[in-house]
């Protein structure tokens, strides 16, 4: 069954740039699909373009279906319910997507609160719940805490808790691990890899890095200049990339690989 | 007059957060007693004064001391009850003029940064106008409308100031609505007004209330300006600019009569900025006491 269907979804700003050029690509439900390309490419409009979010002076054209609802041209009380409920997103740089004048844990129980109706200490105890299931440690302590209070790592998990309290039928990744230390990376995909298999979640997971891609989602598709150049098996565009961007995006998760097992075997 | 001070997210800081939080909030400490000194003066007129407002029984002219501790004007009405009830006419159309200008401006700055295309222009340009237009000439449109009461000088200066800061607001919105943590809010399925109510402006606050802080020394100053012009509250209540009109002809054989409202003036002025520029780092989320 179909959760995210994008039909010839093309973003253009006034001033007649396009942005995103006639794209299609679908999602069932609990499945995985990997968005790579450069950076400039499209990709963080793709997935503002399907919560109904592009930033001022840009337009949509084409069909968006999320979970029944068309996207384009929804009038915003109709995005409003969808946002969250059927799709949530967690952004590269967790400083900047997190308030830094709200304590941690009420920007986690505001849309649980939404979602679920709890109030007071039972909300609390949901929340310290939510950080738990990051697996934070001391969830009291972190749900007191200001943004700026906590590590770069804890704040992409806060982060992740509150994409997942809203309990969504998509999750959207756009570069989650970008902005983290290589230490934390491995463990910040395995989290979402974990925690996704156990809410039969649908991803859409965005990334620069094709190997970073490659241990989270089966399918990909290769956008460059907001055109889709290539899609398929992340496993066959690895082995035989068609097109030359993508081999030379193979290239260099190859190059960064074989730097990487240079160092750990020095 | 708009020093727009606008906040980064996430202020990076050299000075040790410590050490400047003690230094401002020594700054904050003086703002207040300076600025506290004139509102309890304000306040004790409210329920007690030497003398009535209207009790010319005093000599004319008389120098400090005897019966009258700041002495008495030309009419012989105390001194030091008019500087009484001048603080609280000056407090008064500083809270006066603040609330007008935060209850309209807070709203139009808020409306003008969801404004866009001809509107946002239409919009920035007629704030652009209204500050240029001056305040006097608006008292004087005003008071010939009503009349020259505290109420009319208050209306024209908050009405003045409100124009400054939908200005700011709404380029403090504008800002704040770029950031991420907004579109975060949004994907997670937050109506427009809970992100105002919730994450907007809390995130200007802070800058926000500086300002505000400033506009209520102007605001002051102004209506000092306005009732030396006899635009202010009528007699017999005596406004600080009224009392220095009325002191300027004898300064030289009394000047009592225009260096007190005078000193006071400067006084709750300096403490109002002072107040401001202690505010601006203790309200500032990275230097805030970690309470985690
Ligand atoms: N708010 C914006 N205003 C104008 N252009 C933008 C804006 N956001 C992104 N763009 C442009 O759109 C293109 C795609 O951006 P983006 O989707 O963010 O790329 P990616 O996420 O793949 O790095 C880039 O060329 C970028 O310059
Ligand atoms: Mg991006």
């Amino acid at each position: 069954m179909t959760l995210l269907d994008v039909r010839g979804l093309t973003v253009r700003t006034t001033d007649g740039r396009t942005l995103v050029d006639d794209l299609s690509f679908s999602l069932a439900r609990g499945e995985r699909l990997g968005l790579i390309g450069e950076s400039g490419s499209g990709k963080s409009l793709t997935t503002l373009a399907v919560l109904g979010l592009l930033p001022d002076g840009m337009t949509a054209t084409g069909g968006i279906e999320l979970a029944g609802t068309q996207i384009v041209g929804a009038p915003e009380k109709r995005l409003t319910a969808v946002r969250g409920r059927d799709a949530a997103v967690v952004f590269q740089e967790p400083l900047t997507a997190l308030d830094p004048l709200m304590r941690v844990g009420r920007q986690i129980a505001e849309p649980l609160r939404r979602r679920t109706g709890l109030k007071g200490a039972e909300l609390a105890r949901a929340v310290a719940f939510a950080l738990e299931q990051v697996r934070l440690p001391d969830p009291e302590r972190i749900a007191r805490a200001f943004p700026h209070e906590i590590s770069g790592g804890q704040r992409q998990r806060v982060a992740l808790a509150m994409a997942l309290a809203c309990d969504p039928k998509l999750l959207i990744a756009d570069e989650p691990t970008t902005a983290l230390d290589v230490s934390v990376q491995a463990e910040m995909l395995e989290l979402i890899d974990t925690l996704v298999r156990e809410r039969e979640m649908a991803v859409l997971f965005v990334s620069h890095d094709l190997a970073v891609v490659a241990k989270v989602t089966d399918r990909a598709l290769v956008l460059k200049d907001g055109r889709a150049v290539e899609k398929g098996e992340v496993r066959s565009l690895v082995g035989a990339p068609r097109e030359d961007y993508t081999k030379a995006l193979v290239a260099s998760a190859r190059r960064l690989e074989s730097a990487l097992d240079l160092r750990s075997t020095r | 007059m708009t020093q727009v001070d606008v906040r980064t997210p996430v202020p990076a800081r050299k000075a040790s957060p410590d050490k400047r939080r003690s230094r401002r909030s020594a700054t904050l400490v003086v703002g207040c007693v300076l600025a506290g000194l004139i509102a309890l003066l304000a306040l004790v007129s409210l329920i007690w004064l030497p003398y009535a407002t209207d009790d010319t029984s005093g000599g004319r002219l008389a120098g400090p001391g005897g019966g009258h501790l700041l002495g008495t004007d030309k009419l012989g009405r105390d001194l030091f009850t008019q500087v009484m009830t001048g603080s609280r006419i000056a407090v008064e159309a500083g809270l006066g003029s603040v609330l007008i200008a935060a209850g309209l401006g807070i709203t139009l700055g808020v409306l003008a940064a969801f404004a866009q295309g001809w509107l946002d222009d239409t919009v920035s340009a007629f704030l652009d106008i209204l500050i240029a237009f001056p305040t006097l000439l608006l008292a004087m449109l005003i008071v010939a409308a009503r009349s020259a009461t505290l109420g009319s000088a208050v209306l024209a200066i908050g009405l003045a100031q409100s124009a400054v800061v939908a200005r700011l607001v709404r380029i403090l919105v504008k800002r704040v609505l770029a950031q991420d943590y907004i579109t975060a809010a949004r994907t997670s399925g937050t109506s427009w007004s809970r992100t105002v109510v919730a994450h907007v402006l809390p995130n200007i606050w802070p800058t926000l209330v500086v300002n505000l802080a400033l506009q209520f020394g102007l605001a002051v100053l102004a209506e000092a300006g306005l009732s030396y012009l006899g635009l202010g509250a009528p007699p017999p209540n005596a406004s600080w600019g009224r009392m220095l009109q009325e002191a300027q002809a004898t300064f030289t054989t009394a000047p009592v009569g225009a260096l007190a409202p005078g000193i006071l003036l400067v006084l709750l002025v300096i403490g109002v900025n002072l107040i401001a520029d202690g505010l601006r780092d203790t309200l500032d989320p990275a230097t805030r006491k970690r309470r985690a």
